[in-house]
Parts: C-alpha cells; structure tokens; sequence
C-alpha cells in the first residue's frame, strides 16, 4: 500500500484529526486520485494516518497510508496533483510505494518551543535539564478511568537544549510514540509541576522526525 | 493578533472554525481593493457555511473587480470570552482584518433568534450598535435574507436592506458604494441614493407613529424615499451565477455536503409557510444546466455527497431526467445524492428506491396537523392515504424508522384536531404491522410538535398566536393519547417560539429589547447552551415592552402592518382572502393546478412564473 509523508504547519495545525483524515478524501478525489473504499455495510473511502496528531500540534513527519482504485498512478504525479488540491499548510513531501509496518515504528524527535514573556529565568536550560535526566518524572495523565499519574522519565530516550534567547528556550527530545506513548506536552506539564518558577508563559511543540526502536528514521 | 491567537486557539472549543485557509477561500491583494466587505453570517461557523445564500453572495461579490468579500461568523463562547480578555476585537478570515476596518458591514439573517448575535458581533467588533452612532461612509451596515422582509426590529441598528434575490442587487449596491467612496460622499448622500436602488429599504427615511393603543397609526416616508419596497428577483436561473468553485471546510459543518438549488419559489401554497409566500413566483433551472454545474461542483470540492434543494424538489419539472442522469454519475463516482423536500407521490417513491441503492435515507412527513379538516385550514395538501401508502412501501422495503413533524396551535385547532396527531400515529404503526419484513427490529416513530408562529407576508400574518400554557396544555393532551412504545414525542419548549413571534412580527419599539437582552448577556439564543428566557422576560420588563402584544394579541385586518411597506409580489388582498377561505376550511389548488392570482408574476418582465 502506498504511504506519503506530509507536513502540517502554519494555521492547518488547527485541524484535528478526523476533520484531517476527511480533508484528505476530498483532495483525493479533487486531484482525480480514486481511493479504494473499505468493503462492509459503511464503505469508507480507505486513508489511515500513522499517529493521531494533537490539535495544535506541527509535525514534518506526518504519513499517511492509502490506496487508489483502478490503473496505477507515479508516485511523483500523486504528490503533484495532491498538492495542488491540498491546502496550504498541509502539504506532501514525498509519495512513496510502501514503507515499514506501522507497528515497527517506537520513537519520535520533537521540538519544544518553551516561551517566557518576562525572559527566560536565569539557569532554566540547566535546571531544565537535570529535571529530565531525573529516574522518575511524575506528571497527571487525563485518562477515561479520570486522573492518574504517570513516570515519564522512561519515554524520555534523549534530550538537548538547543537554543535559548531573551525569551525562549528551544528543547529537543527523543520520546517514545507507540506502546507506550509520550504526549510531548507531557513534558511541560512536568516542568510545571517540578520547577513552577520555570513553567513558560506559552509552549508549542512539532514533530520532527519517526524512528524505530533502533533509532533509525521509520518510513 | 496573529501571535495572540496562537496561544488563545489551543484554549477554545473546535479552533479550526476561526482560521479561515480552507480551499476555495478567495485572497486578494490588498493594494488593488477598493471596497472591503465583511460578511457577517450571525451564527457560527458550522451553521453559517452550511449556507448556500451566503456562498452564492460570496461569489458574487468576489467576482467583482477591487471588492473584496471576506467572512464573519459569531464566535462560540469559551472564544468570544478570550476575546474580551485581551481585547481582541472580532476579525475576518481571510485577511484576519478587524471587521471595524472594513468599509461595509453585510448580514445575512435567515432567524429571528439570531438577532442578539448581530448586535454582539457589532458590540464585539467595536463598531457602534445604532446607525445614528455611525457617522460617515465607513462601516455601512447593511442586511439581507428572509427576515429582512420584516425589518423594523432592527431598524435603529442596521444602515439599509436588501430585499429579495441578492445576485444582481447586491453589485449595484457595491458599486454605488464604490462610487461614494472615491467621490467622499457624506453618508447621508450616499443613504438617498442607494435608496433609489429597486429593493432597498432605508428604514431611517420612514417614521412610524402609534395611537394610544398601541398599534401602529401610520407610516410616514421622507421625500423621495419609495412608498412601497419590492423585493429583487432573478428571472433567469440558467444564466443567473451559481458558484461552482465554492469553499471547502476544513473542519466538519451542519450541512457537510455540495448544495444545489434546482429551482426557486413554491406552487404548493401552505397558508402558515412564510418561504412558500415570500419567494414566489417560481423559476425553473434546466436540468442541462444543473447536471453540468453539479458535476463541476463535485469534480472540483471532491465533496462524497450532494443534495438537491428546494422549497419542494418534487414539484421540479426536470426531476426525472436529472436525476436519470445524475444517478449514474454519483454511483460511478462513489458520491451519496440526497433529494430531501420529497412529496409522498409515486415518483417520489420509485425515486427514493432508486437512491436507496446508495444509501438509506430517513423517512420523514411534515404532515403538520392530524385532522384532514385542518390540513385543509393550512392548504396542507397532504393526506393520511398518502402518508400511509408511502409507510407501507417504506416497511416492506425494511424501513423501520419514520419522523412526522406537526405544529400545535394553528388557526382553528380544537383538541379533535391535537387527538388526531394520536390517531395519525396509530395508523403508522398499524401499517407497520401489516408491512413490515423484519419486526425483530421493532419500529422508531418520532414525532415532533412545534409551536405555532404565524409570520409576516403569509395568510395567516394577522393570527393570534396560542398562550405558552394553553400549547403546553395541547402538548400534554397529546402525550397522554401515546401509549405505545414505539413512539419517542418531543415537544419544543413553548419559550423560544414565543420570542420568534414577537421577532417576527414585531415592529420599531422591539428593537431595544434585542438590544438590552444582548447587553444583559444573551447571545446565540438559537442554542440550548446559551438561551436564558429569563434575560429575555428581563429586558421585555426593562423597556416596558409587552410580549403578548406581538403574540397573543393578533393584529386587526385594518391594522397598519410594520411591514407594509414591503413587498414580496404576492398581494396583500391575497393573503387576506386566502385567510378567510382558512376559516371555511377551503383548500386552494397549487399553482400548477390552477393559477390563484397572487400577484407575484407582476415581478417578472422576461419569463412567465413557471408553475
């Protein structure tokens, strides 16, 4: 099955995940690129995204399983046409014959943009830094069974400050995505909890890149 | 701004709607526009997308050279609260302009209970409510859509209205507009000329006077300002423009589908429909002319569903063959053909095992009242054999879901009329017996009772409207006459529709209720989340205005009207004598049956009505 890898970026990150999978039906259909439907009582046109992307939320790294029905199209030419019927802020970067098991895929490097409005307090990348090199990171997790705690040191693989100016911090992060699965806003929320003076006045985050458990980029 | 909304968009409820960047959203250079419109739909996003009049007015006015249209919709609350807190006036999506930066201000209102939503949006926009507070040509205020044919409620707030078809009036309006503005008119020059536009209404060049009971004395008009208003039509829909590169969502709205109108006006003649009324006459569009927009529409949003609408689809001459042809092209290209608005006729029900091959619809009547006698009253023309005859092919072909929608308190209901809801209901689930292939199923009727309002430009515009205690009574009468369990009966609460006919109806000194009630909070009155009827009662109490004058009251047949001086074409002699034939329980033929006479073809020049 073929699978593309798109970004999402600019005011698109406000799409949330289903109104996402209905956005990419209808430029399917507006490109002259048939999807082959599901088969059952309800047949849905057949788009699958990797991993539910937060609203809010940019990614580089987004992918997209799918299926044309009928006479074979190049890959190049779905990018093409795809592009020209997508919107601007969602956009194909590659169109490819077919990648790894989704199952396969374990890690994902993040962005963390940490805003302060009165200026970054003196010492936050360092104490930032032990804070996440810590055993045991507690933060509340919002499940369906209501508030639990979670650790989340263990799905923190890696981590660097990689700039700061006068008023933001940008952290770089290797987290688990899949089994178990690290919301990256998790992050923020533990320095809210450990280091209040710390907690930024805004943070945003983008996915950079997926990767198996080896590290190695998942495509 | 842009950096603000960042950081708010991640705290509101469903962000997408407030972006814009959806295909088909028209961007313009800044520099080579003259005029800017903000277009205002007074609801939110989800509803005021799922317009087709307001797509068709995008386009038109986008079409236009150096004008650039770009749209408003009323925020939920979580962001109109964000809003006030950091002082973000309300914005347009394409440009994320301040809508007080624009040179006109357009609303479309289709809902009486979205008035307090236009006030806010103004309110939030820093633009001030009363014309009279707006000075100079900036910030026109203008209004369309089918509550302008009663405008005199907002009459203090908005500049002028459009009445009617809004294709070609609104260019002449922008255009004039255009003109005002290179030549620095005052807005007062500019407000005597767009007057002299057919089918605008400057309420400010018209006085209205009360005797001491309070009905209105007379209507007085500034010199130069037309005696009556006749609303704008188009007479030719095959050439008339029809937007087939239309806006794409982004996120999920009401009506998420491709919308095409198949004709305008209705032969059917219901005596309490203000639509059936105030669009006549009727126009055709061919079906070449439809299939080819329909397949450009779809081919280019990549939409997997289209409706066709109307008043009343079945009553389109061309069905048939559209439909034969458009069946094909939606099965081949995975795309779901909705026709609501279907009669319970014969081709409606080989029409609907046609569809059904894609997928099965609901099966809805609109019967609207229980007795063939008051049907009659309403010219209703629907009857209890066609009801059950359409339920008996629907059951055996594995049906089993029906919803039949009534309305209490219509001229002339006694509670035979209410019981025979009961008895109608009955016999649905008789028919089901006797019909029905699968009965493990068990059958869903659902039956709706709304609460009468009788509106303006409609036979039944003088009526009383029933006491909220006397519909509740109604409506418990009929609950007590449901025994079965196959029955789910909803009743509206009696409290918004008694607002509607004040609304209506109403004339210049309801007004500043709208205007207290907003101040006092209220705002998407259309929603169960946000309605308060106590703010409303509040403000009624506050301005010593009496609800009942508009409702339960009624107004006299020598009344002066408050919508007088608009015309919709159908005559008001007309209205008067279908009202008396009402009260003789007289049907009056459709249009295709029989011409009435009700003076709506004087509003055509090129084509004859096309009943």
């Amino acid at each position: 099955m073929p699978r593309l890898l798109f970004e999402k970026t600019g005011d698109a990150i406000w799409i949330s995940h289903l109104d996402l999978m209905r956005l990419f039906q209808r430029a399917f259909k507006r490109a002259g690129l048939p999807l082959k439907h599901t088969q059952g009582f309800n047949q849905r046109p057949s788009v699958s995204i990797a991993l539910p992307l937060s609203v809010g939320m940019e990614s580089r790294c987004e992918l997209l399983d799918f299926d044309i029905d009928g006479e074979s199209i190049a890959l190049d030419e779905i990018t093409c046409r795809l592009n020209r019927a997508l919107i601007s802020g969602v956009r194909v970067l590659d169109t490819y014959g077919g990648g790894r098991k989704i199952r396969e895929l374990a890690l994902l490097d993040c962005t963390l943009t940490l805003t302060y409005d009165s200026g970054v307090p003196q010492g936050a990348a360092e104490t930032i830094e032990a804070l996440l090199c810590s055993d045991r990171i507690l933060t509340e997790k919002k499940g369906k069974s209501g508030i639990s705690e979670q650790d989340i040191a263990p799905m923190i693989r890696s981590h660097r400050i990689q700039a700061t100016d006068a008023n933001t911090i940008l952290l770089c992060a290797r987290i688990c995505c899949q089994n178990p699965s690290l919301n990256p806003m998790q992050i923020v929320a533990a320095i809210a909890r450990y280091l209040p003076e710390m907690n930024p006045s805004f943070a945003k985050c983008r996915r950079e890149m997926l990767l198996d458990e080896n590290g190695n980029e998942f495509r | 701004m842009t950096e603000l909304l960042e950081r708010i968009l991640p705290t509101v409820q469903k962000p997408a709607r407030y972006t814009g960047g959806e295909f088909n959203e028209i961007q313009k250079d800044r520099n080579g526009v003259r005029v800017n419109v903000a277009f205002c739909f007074p609801d939110t996003y989800e509803i005021g997308m799922s317009n087709v009049g307001m797509r068709i007015l995008y386009g038109v006015m986008n079409e236009m050279e150096g004008v650039w249209c770009q749209r408003v919709f009323a925020p939920w609350g979580d962001m109109q609260q964000a809003m006030e807190e950091h002082g973000i006036p309300l914005w347009a999506l394409e440009s994320k302009m301040p809508v007080r930066d624009f040179d006109m201000i357009a609303f479309t209102i289709g809902y009486e209970m979205s008035y307090t939503n236009i006030l806010n949006m103004l309110r939030l926009s820093n633009v001030p409510l009363r014309a009279s507070e707006r000075k100079g040509l900036k910030n026109i205020v203008f209004a369309g859509g089918v509550c302008a044919f009663n405008p005199e409620p907002l009459a203090d707030f908005i500049d002028f209205f459009s009445l009617g078809e809004g294709e070609e009036i609104t260019p002449e309006i922008i255009m004039l507009y255009d003109r005002a503005k290179a030549e620095a008119w005052s807005k007062e020059a500019f407000l005597t000329q767009v007057a002299k536009i057919p089918g605008v209404y400057v309420p400010s060049f018209y006085r209205h006077e009360y005797n001491a009971d309070g009905t209105l004395a007379r209507i007085t008009r500034c010199d130069g300002a037309p005696q009556t208003v006749t609303k704008r039509i188009v007479e030719d829909l095959d050439s008339a423009y029809y937007p087939t590169k239309m806006i794409v969502p982004s996120t999920e709205i009401v009506h998420d589908r491709a919308n095409l109108e198949v004709f305008r006006g209705c032969i059917r003649g219901c005596r309490f429909c203000q639509a059936g009324f105030s669009c006549r006459p009727v126009r055709k569009k061919s079906a070449d002319v439809l299939y080819r927009q329909a397949v450009e529409i779809l081919k280019d949003s990549g939409n997997n569903e289209i409706t066709l609408s109307s008043l009343s689809t079945s009553d389109y001459r061309e069905l048939k063959d559209l439909t034969d042809r458009m069946i094909p092209y939606c099965a081949s290209n995975r795309v779901n053909l909705s026709v609501p608005s279907l009669r319970a006729d014969n081709f409606s029900r080989e029409l609907m095992a046609k569809l059904q091959t894609q997928r099965k619809s609901g099966l809805t009547f609109a019967p609207e009242a229980g007795t063939q006698r008051l049907r009659d009253v309403i010219n209703k023309n629907l009857t209890e054999e066609e009801i059950l005859t359409t339920c008996a092919i629907a059951f055996s072909g594995g049906w089993n879901n029906v919803k039949l929608y009534f309305m209490l308190g219509l001229p002339t209901e006694k509670d035979e009329d209410v019981l025979g809801i009961a008895e109608l209901v009955y016999k649905v689930i008789q028919t089901w017996k006797e019909n029905a292939v699968n009965k493990k199923r068990g059958l869903r009727v659902h039956v709706a009772t709304a609460y009468f309002v009788p509106k303006p430009h409609t036979p039944f515009q003088w009526e009383k409207q029933i006491t909220p205690e006397e519909y509740l009574r109604r409506a418990r009468l009929l609950k007590d006459h449901f025994y079965s369990k196959s029955i789910e009966y909803n009743y509206h609460a009696p409290d918004l529709s008694r607002l509607e006919a004040v609304f209506a109806r109403g004339d210049r000194r309801v007004g500043r209720v709208i205007e207290t009630a907003m101040q006092n909070g209220a705002k998407l009155d259309g929603w169960d989340e946000y309605f308060s009827y106590a703010t409303w009662l509040d403000a009624f109490r506050q301005c010593g205005v009496d609800p009942n004058f508009y409702t339960v009251r009624g107004y006299g047949e020598e009344e002066v009207l408050p919508w007088d001086v608009i015309d919709v074409g159908v005559r008001k002699d007309f209205l008067l004598s279908e009202r008396h034939r009402a009260y003789r329980n007289l049907v009056t033929p459709d249009c295709r049956t029989a011409c009435s006479g009700c003076g709506a073809n004087k509003l055509l020049r090129e084509v004859a009505c096309d009943a």
